[in-house]
């Protein structure tokens, strides 16, 4: 034998104490325990770098959040005149941004609850056509039908402007909300909804009485998926409104694309627009979760 | 409780949001459709104008987008959008499931790092991409941090600004492979429906040869899509290839769409039976075993909705570009970028056919998707 053929038999046995270590670490209860808290706290760490960075950046001032040489240390003293200035200038878009949000979540949770009852409880004929037809609507790529949109928008005069992108983001909603309700309201059983019917309630008296009361779980979830992909969507932003009615992802996008030296600011905006959905996340993350695996179809 | 006039309330409650979707969605793509095959805004002079006529060139824009020296930028963002795919995609699942893995250890504190690795979901691409930029400039952020902990050199990774292109590649090349992979693509979804249906395998070979020689005629004569030996590049040619300064951009996606994937991999886990898990290892298998054997062929639903999931926001991925790499960037962009570039100077007819290929790269994804998971709902 040559030693060719030897060598990655030997390099196989090399390995086996270390394979010997990981088996045994992955056989230890203990062990394993202790190993997987460790690995969990380092990616945690690396998780949470760009937050402990976004804040102390933003906290310093111009002159050393552009030092590299103490880029990782906490602020020498902190500032926060970067808020001061990014507030005045953002603040417009951000209430245009919470103008915008509260308008379609709202519009487009209760078209998502009608859409879904009819879907989940109501024999439409035809359902099973249009209702992937539906569905596709929300993977398709926005660039896909801008043009024609930006030349509708314009013809009815909403180009430019709040209403025209609450319209945008409703219809864009539409299949999403109808299936987190739709999937929501087929766990409601039948036999509920059969005694509001012997009770005289029509479709209407079902909803409202016995479907509505029920929904707020549902609610809950699709007010916060809407919130946050609309409070962060950027193309419509972009494309569909003029300066003074942007919502804030467009000028945050401008400073971030630029070559700026003095990064507290852009931090600052940053933190500024992170805010709300973060809040949101932190509050009522479950939710969220739950809305984030709505997402993959199968409820 | 059906009774007609009730059905017929339910019917008409749901008919504006059809009209709308069906004007919103499929008659806008069918306009668009029609723009990727006209002439419209060709000539910057008369593309503003109200009524201005549109003449049928046909495929002209999308043999133009494909093989023409100026489009050199297209083709350059179509290669990234495929590299970015890959390698974001991969990145996400090894770390998503372990991640997942990890978890899944009856760990103390599980909520606060689940908490952890999801919060980047909730943001914007564009507050990520604002973020990651400071992180991975080249003087400073990321390439400081050794310094600051060991007191090391700092790094000189050019993470978001290299210009080097690793795996190479002639557009030519490139484009017989993409023959190839749609060839093959076909192929399997073939075979995958005729062994669902049990077709005999003599189907699937004739299906075969029939693939084979539409793409070979591909190759030869670019019959069935215009691509052809682009003129000689000029300008701003540096090849084709992986560029780079991606590997920025995908460190950025990864870590905001990771805890997606470990959401969906835990949910998964968690709904495998402890009984199943006991039994394996009464049985003898060690622990990485019931991993490997048990665990990850149960998640392979789960592990395909994440891929089609991610693979779709990827293929349409556009803010995150937009904020690192900014609009002018020819090296580090994507169709999104160009599209919208196309669309600010009313080159609508190019922009559309730029649109159009989005469009259908996504459609072969998500279409046999939604179909396979409509159909086993039903069952």
């Amino acid at each position: 034998m040559n030693s060719l053929t030897i060598f990655p038999r030997t390099l196989i046995q090399m390995t086996k104490p270390l394979r010997a270590t990981v088996a045994r670490i992955l056989g230890n209860k203990s062990l394993r325990s202790v190993a997987a808290h460790a690995l969990l706290i380092l990616l945690a760490a690396f998780f949470l770098i760009p937050v402990y960075m976004v804040i102390i950046t933003a906290l310093k001032e111009a002159s050393e959040a552009g030092r590299e040489v103490t880029a990782w240390d906490l602020p020498s003293k902190l500032n926060f005149e970067s808020f001061e200035i990014v507030w005045n200038d953002l603040s417009p878009n951000l209430r245009n941004s919470f103008l915008l949000v509260t308008a379609a979540t709202a519009i487009s949770a209760l078209v998502g609850s009608m859409n879904g009852y009819v879907l989940a409880k109501w024999r439409v004929p035809g359902a099973s056509v249009f209702f992937p037809l539906m569905l596709f609507g929300m993977f398709i790529p926005y660039q896909a039908i801008l043009i024609p949109l930006f030349k509708f928008m314009d013809n009815v005069n909403l180009y430019g402007g709040l209403p025209g992108l609450v319209l945008v983001h409703v219809v864009y909603g539409i299949p999403i909300t109808t299936l987190i309700f739709r999937n929501f309201y087929v766990d409601i059983p039948n036999e509920l909804l059969e005694a509001g019917a012997i009770d005289g309630a029509g479709f209407f008296g079902i909803y409202t009485k016995i479907v509505f009361p029920l929904s707020l779980p549902g609610f809950v979830v699709v007010v916060i998926w809407q919130f946050t992909q609309i409070w962060n969507e950027f193309l419509f932003a972009v494309t569909l409104v003029k300066d003074k009615w942007q919502p804030i992802t467009v000028p945050l996008a401008d400073t971030a694309g630029g070559i700026s030296v003095d990064w507290n600011e852009p931090m600052a905006g940053a933190i500024l627009a992170a805010l709300p959905t973060l809040l949101v996340y932190i509050i009522m993350g479950r939710w969220f979760i739950r809305g984030l695996l709505a997402g993959s179809i199968k409820g | 409780m059906y009774n007609r006039k009730d059905k017929a309330i339910a019917f008409l409650m749901i008919l504006p949001s059809l009209i709308l979707l069906a004007i919103f969605v499929y008659y806008f793509i069918g306009q668009t459709a029609w723009y990727s095959v006209s002439d419209w805004g060709t000539d910057p002079g008369t593309a503003l104008k109200k009524g201005v006529e549109k003449n049928y060139v046909g495929l002209d824009n999308y043999h133009t987008l494909m093989s023409s020296a100026s489009d050199y930028e297209f083709r350059v963002a179509f290669t990234n959008t495929l590299f970015f795919t890959i390698f974001f995609l991969g990145a996400c699942l090894t770390l998503g499931f372990f991640l997942a893995f990890l978890l899944d250890q009856r760990v103390k504190g599980e909520g606060v790092f689940r908490t952890i690795f999801l919060f980047p979901m909730s943001l914007s691409f564009v507050v990520t991409g604002t973020i990651w930029n400071w992180l991975l400039k080249p003087r400073g952020g990321l390439n400081v941090l050794p310094r600051k902990l060991f007191g090391a050199d700092p790094l000189e990774y050019k993470w978001i600004n290299s210009d080097s292109i690793l795996f190479k590649f002639e557009w030519m090349q490139g484009g017989d492979l993409f023959y190839l992979a749609i060839a093959l693509f076909a192929f399997a979804l073939f075979t995958y429906t005729a062994q669902k249906r049990h077709l005999s395998w003599m189907w699937v070979a004739v299906a075969g040869v029939v693939l084979w020689l539409i793409s070979s005629a591909g190759f030869w004569n670019n019959i069935w899509l215009p691509i052809d030996k682009p003129n000689l590049d000029i300008g701003t040619y540096n090849g084709y290839g992986y560029h780079a300064a991606l590997s920025g951009i995908i460190i950025a996606a990864t870590w905001q769409m990771a805890g997606y994937v470990m959401a969906l991999f835990l949910a998964g886990i968690r709904g495998i039976s402890e009984e199943l898990r006991e039994a394996a290892r009464v049985d003898g298998c060690t622990e990485l075993q019931v991993y490997l054997y048990i665990i990850l062929p149960q998640l392979r639903p789960i592990a395909l909705s994440a891929i089609i999931i991610l693979g779709h926001i990827s293929l349409k991925i556009f803010d995150l570009v937009y904020a690192m790499a900014g609009i002018d960037n020819t090296d580090v962009t994507v169709p999104g970028i160009l599209m919208i570039k196309g669309f600010r100077s009313n080159e609508w007819a190019r922009s559309s056919a730029v649109a159009m290929v989005m469009l259908f790269a996504i459609s072969l994804v998500v279409i046999p998707y939604l179909w396979t998971n409509l159909r086993t709902e039903k069952q």
